[in-house]
């Protein structure tokens, strides 16, 4: 895999963005937007786009009342364009620090920048209509269709032509056309999130937020769908944060693997590095359950 | 069959007024509820208290609901200085909608706190305002439960505003209230007939609406809230047509009353006057219906007024107390007495004329020794009446046991051995039919009860209307008002009020 970003964090960014895809917030705020009704079509994107923002977590905490720290004191630039896994136990403070990006959770003390801007800046609903958000629950509007659902963030924006970019959009998630008409409830698991995924990209944002975004499907769906997320990343050009719990997903599919336990990083390193050990005591103990068992799955495999 | 047919011939204006409130209070009542649901959806603090309040009202008896709000009115209008209605629609329209505000509230809240927290924070993850979330995914999510809330609520707020009847709102109550008092089963029954039906009728439209919300069938919504338009519009139309101003004349809920409202109306009508009746109103609220101009006329008693309104605890002779409400009357309400009509109604407490020559009780007094074995039955306000405190006071009486009727029964529970006593009223035909023997009050403990004919400020100069209603004074005997009401009470071959009041115009001579 290609490893574009080195693995210290803090340390200068090596693809900065191009000051001519920025916008004066980041990518995705007001480009897509600006031009009413000028959204590329599919075949007009190219297949590498100039990366999206990037974001830096800068002393971030998340205190709750009672005591419970969430998050302690997390300082961390992300690249733009990067694809970033966020591992941990639960309650490590993954999903918190995560969702405190796009303000689903407000920050008790510390700052977060997207690109150059501050995420307080401006309306929290705003943010998130520049941000794609996938999560686990899916969270389709079960009284809308399909291309309703994708569709919803052009409606909060006042698009007029939706018709042909939800048809875009489930093509770029691999479903069949004809499945703008259906309600969500008729659709299967890994379906739902494919719509879930085309839903969060309708406005094309630059950076996408994925929390657990496989952890209810089945292991062969869950397989299709991170490469399917991967292969969008790539085409979009997209800055892509995933929370998720497995390591061996994350190795696979990040350029960055962020560690976490107990509300701080404890290990930031590149899929490649953590392999070869340089992670620390408890990025290995999380390496070592997908090392060993395809150990286990090779020994089985020259048995036979 | 055809006395059915008869009275149905008078639900039609009665239904107008009925769909009007009831809709008045449920369209209030979904005003104030949504709104709160959602604060209550929001805030556990404001739910918890929304939803208490909502509770607490739903365990008040309506018709005591109903009857709260007079007094509460009544100091309000004088807090700011008059002009609050305190009878007829505010009251009616208050109550009921607060009595259907727990369904749609309860079922609004329950349904935004059932919302898949999923499809929550998608709605926020995808950028939603706090009103693109309730417009685009809350309010379609629960509308099809809060359509069911409002169904709830709609059939109970038709059926609870029967009783508005009571506080002088006209509904289909008029004709449940007239028929019970005068064992009228027809009018009864078509009173429940009408009501039911509109109730039945207007939630199965609310059901089609809220199926087509549930399946998501534009069409099935707005067919249904059309025919429910169209409906109302047409049950309303009695009301349009009704464009004159009418005498509204007052009658409280028993016979004699209903038959000389009609006394009053028919001597109206024949100078001219176009009438309407308010009838079965509540005893304490017929004399403010009149001096706030909501009736206009109606029949009441000194006694009543004297104990009740006035509070006096003395009893002095029929003529000194019939004195003191005239000028009472006059200078505090600004209402006309006319006239006493010629006869009295008072409390006459009264046996079965066999058991009481059985027992030798001839007075209240003959009561006393023997008072602990005997059963009192009275009717619903008895006990609590300064009459009966009076009673006590003057004879040391003590039932062994004491229970309320409704009038009516009062009389069934004597005639059955239910009971050994009642205060029987003394103008009543029941007392002669059945053989009761009525007991003399030798210490005077019951005030005079004379039948008095009242006016309404409007009317306290209105020459021709006074002369209209003049000849009525002093005209009406005893004897003759109390064959007129057991024309209407009796079992067999019963009169309408309507006509038992010709019988009795003919009888007096008018």
């Amino acid at each position: 895999m290609e490893m574009p970003f080195p693995r210290e964090s803090g340390g200068p960014e090596p693809q900065a963005p191009s000051p001519v895809a920025m916008d004066p917030r980041f990518r995705g705020g007001t480009w897509g937007l600006t031009e009413r009704g000028g959204y590329r079509t599919n075949s007009a994107m190219p297949a590498s786009r100039v990366s999206g923002p990037s974001v830096a977590f800068d002393r971030v905490s998340k205190r709750y009342p009672g005591g419970a720290v969430a998050v302690d004191d997390i300082s961390v630039e992300i690249a733009g364009g990067s694809f970033v896994a966020l591992v941990g136990a639960s309650g490590s403070g993954k999903s918190t620090l995560l969702k405190m990006v796009n303000r689903l959770i407000e920050p008790s003390t510390g700052g977060i920048r997207i690109g150059d801007a501050d995420v307080t800046a401006g309306d929290a609903h705003l943010l998130r209509r520049r941000i794609g958000y996938v999560f686990q629950n899916i969270g389709l509007f079960p009284h809308l269709s399909v291309a309703e659902n994708i569709a919803i963030g052009l409606r909060l924006t006042g698009r007029t032509d939706r018709v042909g970019r939800v048809a875009e959009l489930l093509d770029l998630v691999d479903l069949p056309r004809d499945f703008a008409g259906r309600m969500p409830d008729a659709l299967s698991g890994g379906q739902r999130q494919r719509v879930g995924v085309a839903r969060a990209l309708a406005l094309e944002p630059g950076l996408m937020l994925m929390d657990e975004p496989f952890g209810a499907l089945d292991p062969v769906t869950r397989d299709q769908l991170g490469t399917a997320i991967r292969a969008l990343h790539d085409r979009l050009g997209l800055t892509t944060i995933m929370v998720t719990h497995d390591m061996a997903e994350a190795l696979i599919l990040a350029d960055r693997v962020l560690v976490m336990a107990g509300g701080r990083i404890v290990a930031d390193a590149t899929p490649q590095a953590l392999l070869s050990g340089a992670g620390g005591a408890e990025a290995d103990a999380l390496v070592a359950v997908p090392r060993e068992q395809a150990r286990r799955l090779r020994e089985i495999g020259g048995g036979a | 069959m055809s006395a059915f047919l008869d009275a149905m011939g008078r639900v039609p204006p009665l239904l107008a007024q009925h769909l009007v409130l009831a809709f008045s209070a449920l369209l209030l009542g979904i005003v104030i509820s949504l709104p709160l649901a959602i604060v209550s959806a929001r805030r556990p603090g404001v739910a918890r208290f929304a939803l208490g309040f909502a509770s607490l009202i739903q365990t008040i008896p309506t018709l005591a609901l109903l009857a709260l709000f007079y007094p509460l009115l009544l100091s309000l209008s004088a807090l700011v200085g008059g002009g609050i209605p305190a009878l007829g629609f505010l009251p009616s329209l208050l109550a009921l909608t607060l009595y259907g505000l727990l369904p749609i509230l309860r079922n609004a809240v329950t349904g935004l706190l059932g919302i898949d927290p999923a499809v929550s924070e998608a709605a926020d993850g995808v950028g939603m305002t706090a009103w693109q979330k309730l417009r685009l995914v809350e309010a379609p999510l629960v509308a099809p439960v809060v359509m069911a809330g409002i169904r709830t609520a709609a059939v109970w707020t038709i059926g609870a505003a029967t009783l508005s009847t009571t506080v002088g709102q006209a509904s289909l109550g008029d004709m449940i209230f007239a028929g019970l008092q005068t064992q009228n089963w027809a009018l009864v029954l078509a009173g429940c007939f009408s009501a039911a039906a509109l109730a039945l009728a207007v939630d199965a439209l609310l059901g089609l609406v809220e199926h087509g919300i549930a399946r998501r069938r534009r069409g099935a919504v707005w067919g249904a809230l059309v025919v429910l338009v169209i409906g109302a519009g047409v049950a309303l139309a009695p009301m349009w047509s009704s464009g004159e101003t009418r005498v509204v004349i007052g009658a409280k809920g028993f016979s004699e009353q209903y038959i000389l409202a009609r006394v009053i109306g028919h001597r109206l009508e024949a100078a001219g006057y176009r009438v309407a009746y308010r009838e079965g109103l509540g005893s304490g609220i017929a004399l403010g219906a009149l001096s706030g101009g909501d009736i206009d006329v109606y029949v009441d008693y000194t006694g009543t007024i004297w104990a009740d309104t006035m509070k006096r605890t003395d009893v002095p002779p029929r003529a000194a107390i019939f004195a003191g409400v005239r000028d009472w009357a006059a200078t505090t309400r600004g209402v006309t007495v006319l006239g006493g009509l010629g006869f009295e109604n008072a409390y006459a407490f009264a046996m079965r004329g066999d058991d009481a020559a059985r027992r030798g009780v001839k007075t209240i007094a003959d009561l006393v020794p023997i008072a602990s074995k005997l059963r009192l039955a009275t009717d619903i306000e008895f006990l609590d009446r300064p009459e009966w405190a009076a009673v006590k006071r003057a004879y040391g009486l003590e039932f062994g046991s004491a229970h309320p009727y409704q009038p009516t029964f009062m009389y069934r529970a004597l005639e059955s051995g239910a009971a050994d006593v009642i205060p029987a009223f003394s103008s009543d035909g029941r007392i002669a039919a059945d053989k009761l023997a009525v007991l003399g009050d030798p210490k005077g403990a019951i005030p005079g009860y004379d039948a008095i004919l009242l006016l309404s400020p409007k009317h306290a100069k209105d020459a021709r209307f006074q002369a209209v209603l003049k000849p009525l004074i002093g005209r009406i005997s005893v004897g003759a008002m109390r064959e007129a009401n057991y024309l209407v009470d009796r079992d067999a071959d019963k009169k309408s009020p309507e006509q038992a009041a010709r019988w009795l115009e003919k009888k007096v001579g008018l």
